[in-house]
């Protein structure tokens, strides 16, 4: 029920508080009227049709660096995991 | 659709280096852990990956109370169900709410007695069902948890019509959480916290339980080495014994949360003393629509009374299930008159219920 899965925002309709968004090639219209800093090119997390978080690259890359971070001190080495 | 840094996420070697890491600090900590989640996204990354089997034997991970359809009572179905019935109505809710079965029938058997019942992806979907059927009540049967609940409230909040209306059987997680950890007997060690409720509601919710009653939380994403991230994050507090709310999720969860979604929430609704079926009342772990949207109210925009409903059908421990007291497969009834497609207890239906889960994935 609480499944939200990430989309890339490729159209925004603003009056319709509505985007496109592309889920690996299948695009679908959603209402972003929840996450106001909806833009073209960011990613959105979306949950039985609405938006309810959003997130660039930037972050997502700035939230897996923390890992990096963190995974010191959990005795984690990430070096070569990829 | 991989998002950046999902390499790291989708990592085999990550993994490996995860259960590693967890052995030795369980191995450290020298006693059994028992850790909940309350997601049924969790509980389908954890079988489906057979996350369970790759844990050392000394972790348990039982499931909560994670489903909104397993824990929406059988009377407010029954209340659907007693509304579909009649000629000018058309009852709307999500796929997985219509087979659940209430104290008689499901709305899935109404349906096929003639009901005008239409499952919907989202709520706009019911919105745009009365504005197409004006001659007709559209109601929307609203469950879910606090992911859920700003997309009903949105649309209450943008003049939907006047045929419309909505039965508001939505949960609060927190609320059922601070009841789980009361329970004695459960001696839960830690919590795996959801991520979606997460990003509406924060971190700060969750942190009376890692501050006030001294269990560790992480909010975590639904990926497996999302999971096992959070899991060596708890096995690190437990050893630690400093307790906190991490957030493991923080590709997408805010630790404030969803602002613009929560005002969305507390213009709309209010909390309110909640019956979860199979656990009971609980303070604040629902909502009711505030007088300012009574007309979109269906409780009020009908008179309804429905008097004894039956929870918990005869052999079913769905109750049991749900606080993790026992797993779906220590019911006399699992796999033998119980299966996804004869369910008997609404752990059974929808497609995020421990049971359902346990009968895909696993053979005993
Ligand atoms: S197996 Fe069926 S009867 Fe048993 S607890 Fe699960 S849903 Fe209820």
């Amino acid at each position: 029920m609480c499944l939200a899965i990430p989309g890339k925002i490729i159209e925004i309709n603003n009056d319709e508080h509505s985007a496109i968004i592309d889920f690996d090639g299948i695009q679908q219209k959603v209402i972003v009227a929840l996450v106001p800093g909806a833009k073209v090119g960011k990613y959105a997390i979306v949950h039985a049709g609405y938006a309810i978080e959003l997130m660039n690259e930037k972050e997502a890359r700035e939230a897996i660096d923390q890992w990096d971070e963190m995974s010191e001190e959990l005795g984690l080495d990430l070096n070569d995991v990829i | 659709m991989d998002i950046p840094g999902s390499e790291i996420l989708k990592s085999k070697k990550f993994t490996e280096k995860l259960i590693k890491n967890i052995k030795a600090n369980l191995d450290a900590i020298a006693k059994k852990v028992k850790l909940m989640h309350v997601c049924g996204t969790h509980e389908h990354t954890i079988s489906k990956y057979g996350l369970r089997s790759l844990l050392p034997e000394g972790i348990e991970i039982v499931s909560g109370p994670g489903c909104p359809v397993c824990v929406c009572p059988a009377a407010d179905i029954d209340k659907a169900i007693e509304l579909g019935k009649r000629k000018d109505t058309v009852i709307t809710t999500f796929g997985d709410m219509i087979r659940v079965p209430a104290s008689n029938i499901s709305l899935s058997e109404l349906k096929a007695e003639g009901s005008d019942i239409r499952i919907v992806y989202g709520p706009n979907d019911a919105v745009k069902i009365a504005k197409q059927n004006p001659n007709k009540e559209v109601i929307f049967f609203a469950i879910g948890f606090e992911t859920t609940v700003p997309l009903i409230g949105y649309e209450l909040k943008t003049n939907p019509p006047s045929n419309f209306s909505v039965i508001c059987a939505h949960k609060l997680i927190p609320a059922a959480l601070e009841l789980l950890i009361s329970i004695d007997r459960l001696n839960i060690d830690g919590f795996i916290s959801p991520g979606h409720v997460a990003t509406i509601i924060g971190l700060k919710p969750f942190e009376l339980f890692s501050k006030s009653y001294r269990v560790p939380n992480v909010v975590a994403g639904f990926e497996p080495n999302d999971v096992l991230l959070g899991i060596l994050m708890l096995l690190k507090q437990i050893k630690s014994k400093k307790y906190e709310t991490i957030n493991e999720y923080s590709r997408v969860v805010k630790s404030e949360g969803n602002e613009v979604a929560q005002n969305v929430i507390s213009e709309v609704f209010k909390s309110t003393v909640s019956p979860w079926r199979g656990i009971g009342r609980i303070l604040d772990g629902g909502l009711a629509i505030k007088e300012k949207y009574a007309e979109f109210d269906a409780d009020k925009k009908f008179d309804i009374e429905i008097n004894d409903a039956q929870d918990i059908p005869p052999g079913c421990s769905c109750h049991l299930v749900m606080t993790g007291k026992i797993y779906p497969n220590e019911c006399k009834l699992f796999r033998k008159t119980c299966t996804p497609i004869n369910p008997i207890g609404p752990c059974m239906v929808s497609q995020e219920g421990t049971c359902s889960i346990y009968y895909k994935y696993h053979s005993d």
